[in-house]
């Protein structure tokens, strides 16, 4: 089993992936309908929750959050495993990575920009956003820096605006490719805009090394700290069921869980969508199939980790939360992260399984709809079994405004990954051919190995 | 400019002790609320919705739990096997807590909740974007969000209640966090007026519109840095210290027949409020 076919010609690797910028299947524009159908329909909730007021989401006193904040930790743990990818594993020059960094790169663009949404919907005056910027202003008013919030904006803005740069970077080369075989209009003028004069001098790919490598290392402490950051919106707070030590690793490991699944389902779907059978091979699949079964084991140790510390550290109030979590209302949701979370990821332990696309395609989801449910069961519960005896029979269900702008928020990204694969080449062509060239010298030396031993 | 500030400032910013660092000079606004004397007739409630124009939600909206009332009567049944109607219950009067160390205050992003040097915990309506991280972090959960835009919402004030609005007290717009003030419009009055002729409030010269309405006086209000006033000598007489966080009533074996206690004092929030735990037997 081999990642990528060695006598595939560079020409074709150019053509293959130009033409995705051109004809994907079918399937690409009824993705796209139904992407726009959904964000439509969320973008109705907005603009009625504008109008309106908050209280149309049916939150309440003490259920202030809902699925604003669930869904806003969701998108950003999604955003985590595009950098795992694209900057870790290129310092480790791990080249099955090649062909697929580039999509999850943008990924974690986008799911940084559809979490960015849920902090924007989820505040009460949204046209006072920008009180929480620190802008200079002639009154000397600063927003509170000891507010885990305000760390979160900033970790946010400062991995998203890294990750375009990111992105953008790795992608020059490939832009000037699909500059010189545009025909004249106006993707030729973008391309030419955006490659930003390349030739492919050698001062150029020095230069551009170095950037790229400069960028990745900076990128990798970002998506360490950002998920913590969000953690500690939890962990810094005094309510049971969130004051946890463990927060921040716990966050980071399910951040790239639910990322590395999130990667195989885009995997297929572009895979089919873009023909792009000969680079997305199933050896490479097979590899983050392993990947994630990994990150899911540990995921669930750290589950344990937060339970057993509960359990034991005689916190009778955290205690109840958890009982609450396993035995009260949410009990079923609860129990389906356990089981999506922890159970569901043992099919990739199954050999016969891990190239099985069908298999894996629902397998992700399942993984994607149980950390979903991780952070729904992380932010609900101890709303509903505080401190406060007053609380604790208040449970509220979200009104389908609040799961309309879920849903749309899921359109929203599908629409602009998509978008963004059909303007950007989603593979990324001048990696893919390092990758054949390296496995020809690769050959080459096992071969001149071999003639040397007889 | 605003670095120099900080550090000239920062024994302001950083404290040794939550309580013990502020200035609590001339004013600390404090509570007591002898719960053996309510009777849970939720007048202070009614006079809390007039006073401070909260907003009449309607039944629909008080099912979902969208209710504003800044101080409401709690119920709790008594568990000693007997059946309604022959189960007794207690009451207990909640609003803001006014805590000396708020959980609510550090969360802020914008800091539209702050500290006042006379120990309110202030809510600044027009900074507040309505993050709701204060009411996530309240371990009493007293502050209540504007879920809709009720100065323009119908029958939240019907029109022949318009004339009743109180003029002292902002109408809140939608989106923005509120909770319990103290009636602090009543306080600065009371101080304006007190300044005026040279000395500070008396006790007695301000009162909370809850304390105002209670028939049974179950509530006393006042400053407690005057040794004077009613709280300060119930405080006194409970052995309650502001700056605890575990009373005498809870740290000597053999009660000696205490009464004072802060709710959920573990948490070191330093709450202003001290309730009078109820001795007899609830009855029905």
């Amino acid at each position: 089993m081999k990642d990528i076919r060695e006598d595939i010609a560079w020409a074709k690797i150019n053509q293959d992936v130009m033409k995705s910028l051109e004809n994907p299947r079918k399937l690409y524009w009824v993705i796209l309908f139904f992407a726009l159908m959904a964000f439509g329909f969320g973008l109705g909730c907005e603009v009625y929750q504008y109008q309106t007021g908050m209280g149309v989401a049916n939150l309440n006193n003490p259920q202030v959050w809902g699925l604003y904040i669930a869904t806003f930790i969701f998108w950003i743990g999604m955003s985590h495993s595009g950098t795992l990818l694209s900057a870790i594993l290129h310092l480790m020059h791990a080249d099955w990575r090649k062909p697929i960094y580039r999509f999850a790169e943008a990924m974690t663009t986008f799911s940084l920009m559809t979490a960015g949404l849920f902090v924007m919907v989820h505040i009460g005056r949204l046209w006072q956003f920008y009180y929480a910027l620190p802008y200079p202003n002639d009154r000397g008013i600063w927003p509170n820096f000891q507010s885990p919030l305000l760390w979160d904006a900033m970790a946010i803005f400062t991995y998203l605006s890294s990750s375009v740069l990111f992105l953008f970077v790795g992608m020059i080369p490939d832009l000037a490719i699909a500059r010189d075989n545009m025909q004249a209009g106006w993707r030729q003028k973008l391309y030419t805009l955006l490659a930003l004069g390349w030739e492919g001098t050698d001062r150029q790919w020095r230069n551009f090394r170095v950037t790229y490598l400069t960028i990745a290392c900076f990128l990798i402490p970002l998506a360490v700290s950002v998920h913590s950051i969000v953690a500690s919106d939890f962990a810094m707070s005094q309510q049971p069921g969130w004051h946890v030590t463990s927060f921040p690793p716990y966050f980071v490991a399910g951040a790239l869980y639910s990322g590395c699944a999130a990667i195989i389902t885009l995997f297929i779907i572009l895979r089919y969508v873009f023909k792009f059978e000969e680079y997305m091979t199933l050896p490479i699949l097979k590899k983050i199939v392993r990947l994630t079964f990994a990150i899911a084991m540990v995921w669930t140790y750290l589950n344990a980790v937060e339970f057993a510390s509960v359990w034991y550290s005689h916190d009778q109030v955290s205690k109840d939360v958890l009982i609450q979590k396993m035995t009260g209302n949410y009990s079923p949701f609860w129990w389906g992260m356990i089981f999506c979370g922890s159970v569901v990821p043992l099919v990739f332990a199954i050999k016969r399984f891990q190239t099985n696309i069908p298999v894996l395609f629902a397998t992700s989801l399942l993984l994607n709809l149980g950390m979903w449910l991780e952070r729904w069961m992380i932010v609900a519960p101890t709303f509903s079994h505080g401190y406060y005896p007053w609380t604790w029979d208040h449970d509220q269900w979200p009104s389908i405004v609040q799961w309309g702008m879920v849903f749309g928020s899921f359109g929203w990204f599908t629409l602009l990954f998509l978008l963004f694969c059909k303007v950007f080449p989603s593979v990324s062509m001048y990696e893919v051919k390092e990758m054949v060239y390296h496995r020809t010298l690769h050959l080459k030396k096992s071969e001149t190995a071999e003639q040397g031993a007889h | 400019m605003s670095v120099s500030n900080l550090l000239e400032n920062w024994s302001q910013v950083r404290h040794e002790h939550p309580v013990n660092d502020k200035p609590h000079d001339p004013y600390k606004w404090a509570m007591a609320i002898d719960l053996d004397a309510c009777t849970g007739c939720n007048a202070c409630s009614v006079a809390c919705y007039a006073e401070n124009n909260l907003p009449v939600v309607g039944k629909e909206k008080f099912q979902h739990g969208q209710q504003m009332h800044w101080m409401r009567v709690e119920r709790y049944w008594d568990e000693d096997g007997r059946e309604f109607p022959d189960q007794g219950f207690q009451f207990l009067p909640m609003m803001c807590q006014q805590c000396e160390a708020a959980p609510c205050e550090t969360v802020c992003p914008v800091a539209a909740t702050n500290h006042t040097a006379d120990g309110l915990n202030s809510q600044i309506y027009n900074r507040c974007i309505g993050s709701r991280y204060c009411s996530a972090n309240c371990p009493f959960k007293v502050r209540y969000f504007n879920w809709y835009d009720y100065p323009t919402t119908e029958n939240v004030w019907p029109a022949e209640m318009t004339q009743q609005l109180n003029p002292d007290v902002s109408v809140r717009g939608k989106g923005v966090m509120e909770k319990c003030t103290f009636c602090v419009q009543r306080l600065s009055a009371a101080k304006v007026t007190a300044k005026g002729e040279g000395r500070i409030v008396r006790e007695g010269e301000v009162q909370t519109a809850c304390q105002q309405a209670c028939p049974t006086s179950a509530i006393s209000f006042g400053n407690i840095v005057n040794p004077e006033s009613r709280v300060h000598k119930q405080w006194a007489a409970q052995q309650v210290e502001l700056d605890k966080d575990k009373q005498a009533k809870n740290e000597k074996e053999e009660g000696p027949g205490l009464r004072g206690y802060r709710i959920l004092e573990e948490l070191r929030a330093y709450p202003s409020v001290m309730y009078l735990e109820r001795v007899r037997e609830s009855a029905v």
